[in-house]
């Protein structure tokens, strides 16, 4: 038997699990999968909960539900890769060997990376949205709060989903203009971009959005420290960004276990052919989901475009033959932008996101860069296509390459 | 893709001003660019920055983001910002005639 051993099953290792189970033969192919956590969080959903959109039960769901017969789940933290011996040590003492290995452990907050972030005012004038305990906390928050200057904040890039900050914004604008009282908040953005966005045409696009909403835009901010006490965030250049209520996207990093086996970068993430997920060092060593070191979004939407292409792709690899370099980076994420509109982009490593049309036969087509209720109803469409279709491995009615029928080229 | 005359070189350029084809790099270029940028003088803590980028980015193909930049040319953040200010990762990788660092997507 050969063995394929999957480390995480979040969204990323689930699909893949399911995909290669289908693919890959019973007889010839044992799979195993470990996690440290019981419950499958769905992220894109934390976005929702400050707001009271979703609750507690739109987004945890047990693991178990999503593995297929035939795979063997493990409960226990993973404590080493060690690849030059082929095997993997579990925290609970147990050892994998493996012929084949995914690395499938994703990226997590760390607020203690930044001085002053999450010490005596994390959780009362500091918040994130970027954990489900963080989201929830915020949402507590909201209810009592009385206006003031409310600044998002991302600390560095890359970032999982890099359009949530925005859409956070979008709704708070929303949601206070609900509350009645949008006049007693100011909402302030302080990035490190230069912009909204990371790609020219989003960013001006999106950053007139913003504007149309009041939001307040402060570029190349790199924030250095918190000052807890007084209220402010300090860059490295020493701007200073005063607020009343805080919601940070802390660093964003790869799993300790990636730095501890020598695997990563500095922010351990993991160095694989972008159109392959083939680990520069290992030949039997795949990267899939936010754990890879690759120029495109960390998004489940990229997961799942990634998940696609790489199924057939490792059938051909185990069988001997060459990896075809066909993943192109594609991501397409709808951004919530409030009043129950969305916007819609759609690009990959060589297209920005440009503004058209996304043909979608049957339910589309959606604006690309443009609000519309169609775009809010694809975002709200993206929760049931999670749980139901895309952890199972099942295709979508989406392309998985970038096509660009409906795009408004220059 | 189009091109542009820097200290009287023509080079390739993308959209965003980052040159594409780092062969074509030259010191006079840097000196150029930096003014670009509002830097006036390359001074030797500059160029020990924009070295260790030319040498990392050929080695590995990727232009350094910032932490790497840190991490390699034993600078820290802050020192950067006030050798490039602003977005340092960003000016020294023009600077350096690399691509824009693939942190930011
Ligand atoms: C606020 C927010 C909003 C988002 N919005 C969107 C959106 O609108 N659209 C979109 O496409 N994406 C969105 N995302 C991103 C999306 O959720 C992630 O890109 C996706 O979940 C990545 O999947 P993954 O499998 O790589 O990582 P994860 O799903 O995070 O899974 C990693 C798994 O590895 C496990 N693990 C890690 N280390 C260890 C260890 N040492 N031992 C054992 N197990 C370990 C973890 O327990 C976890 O289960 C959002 C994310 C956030 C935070």
């Amino acid at each position: 038997m050969k063995k394929l051993l999957i480390l995480g099953a979040g969204t990323a290792g689930t699909m893949v699990a399911n995909r290669l189970n289908r693919l890959l033969d019973s007889g010839e192919w044992k799979i195993t999968i470990v996690d440290q956590d019981e419950t499958h969080y769905y992220q894109p959903g934390f976005l929702f909960l400050p707001f009271g959109v979703y609750n507690k039960n739109d987004v945890v769901k047990p693991k178990r539900y999503f593995m297929p017969f035939g795979v063997e789940l493990i409960m226990s933290p993973i404590d080493v890769i060690e690849p030059d011996h082929n095997r993997v040590k579990l925290s609970d003492g147990r050892v994998l060997d493996y012929d084949f290995l995914v690395i499938a452990t994703g990226a997590d907050i760390h607020p203690e990376q930044t001085p002053g972030l999450a010490e005596h005012e994390w959780g009362q004038s500091i918040h994130t949205f970027y954990s489900y305990e963080g989201a929830l906390a915020l949402h507590q928050k909201f209810k009592t709060w009385q206006g003031g200057r409310l600044v998002v904040n991302v600390i560095d890039n890359p970032i999982k989903c890099p359009v949530a900050p925005l859409e956070f914004l979008m709704l708070a604008d929303w949601y206070f203009h609900e509350r009645g009282m949008r006049d007693k908040v100011e909402l302030v953005y302080a990035t490190p971009l230069s912009g909204a966005f990371t790609k020219p045409i989003a960013s001006k696009l999106l950053g007139d959005i913003l504007g149309q909403k009041g939001v307040k835009v402060i570029p190349d901010f790199m924030a250095e420290h918190v000052d807890p006490d007084a209220k402010k965030i300090v860059s490295f250049d020493e701007q200073e960004v005063p607020y009343d209520l805080l919601v940070s996207i802390p660093l964003n990093m790869g799993a300790a276990v990636v730095a501890k086996s020598g695997l990563g970068d500095e922010l351990n993430f993991i160095p694989v052919n972008k159109h392959t997920f083939l680990s520069d060092k290992f030949s039997n060593i795949f990267v899939l989901g936010d754990a890879a070191g690759i120029p495109t979004s960390k998004a489940g939407s990229v997961a799942h475009f990634a998940v696609d292409t790489f199924g057939e792709n490792f059938v051909r690899y185990s069988e001997g033959l060459e990896l075809l370099p066909i993943f192109d980076g594609h991501a397409n994420c709808f951004i919530e932008s409030g009043y129950g509109k969305g916007v819609l982009i759609d690009f990959n490593y060589d297209t920005e996101p440009l503004p058209g049309r996304y043909p979608l036969p049957g339910v589309g087509p959606f604006t690309l860069l443009q609000e519309s209720e169609a775009n809010h109803w694809g975002k709200l469409m993206f929760r049931w296509m999670y749980w139901n279709i895309l952890l199972k491995g099942q295709e979508l009615p989406l392309p998985s390459l970038m096509s660009m029928a409906g795009k408004w080229a220059k | 893709m189009t091109t542009k005359t820097i200290a009287g070189k023509t080079v390739q350029v993308n959209e965003e001003g980052f040159m594409t084809a780092p062969a074509e790099w030259t010191k006079d270029i840097a000196v150029e660019i930096a003014k670009e940028e509002g830097i006036a003088e390359l001074t030797p803590a500059h160029w020990k920055v924009i070295e260790f980028c030319r040498q990392d980015a050929a080695a590995s193909g990727k232009t350094p983001t910032l932490r790497r930049i840190t991490a390699g040319a034993g600078v820290t953040t802050k020192e950067l910002f006030a050798l490039f200010p602003k977005g340092p990762a960003k000016k020294v990788a023009r600077i350096s005639g690399l691509g824009k660092p693939e942190g930011c997507v």
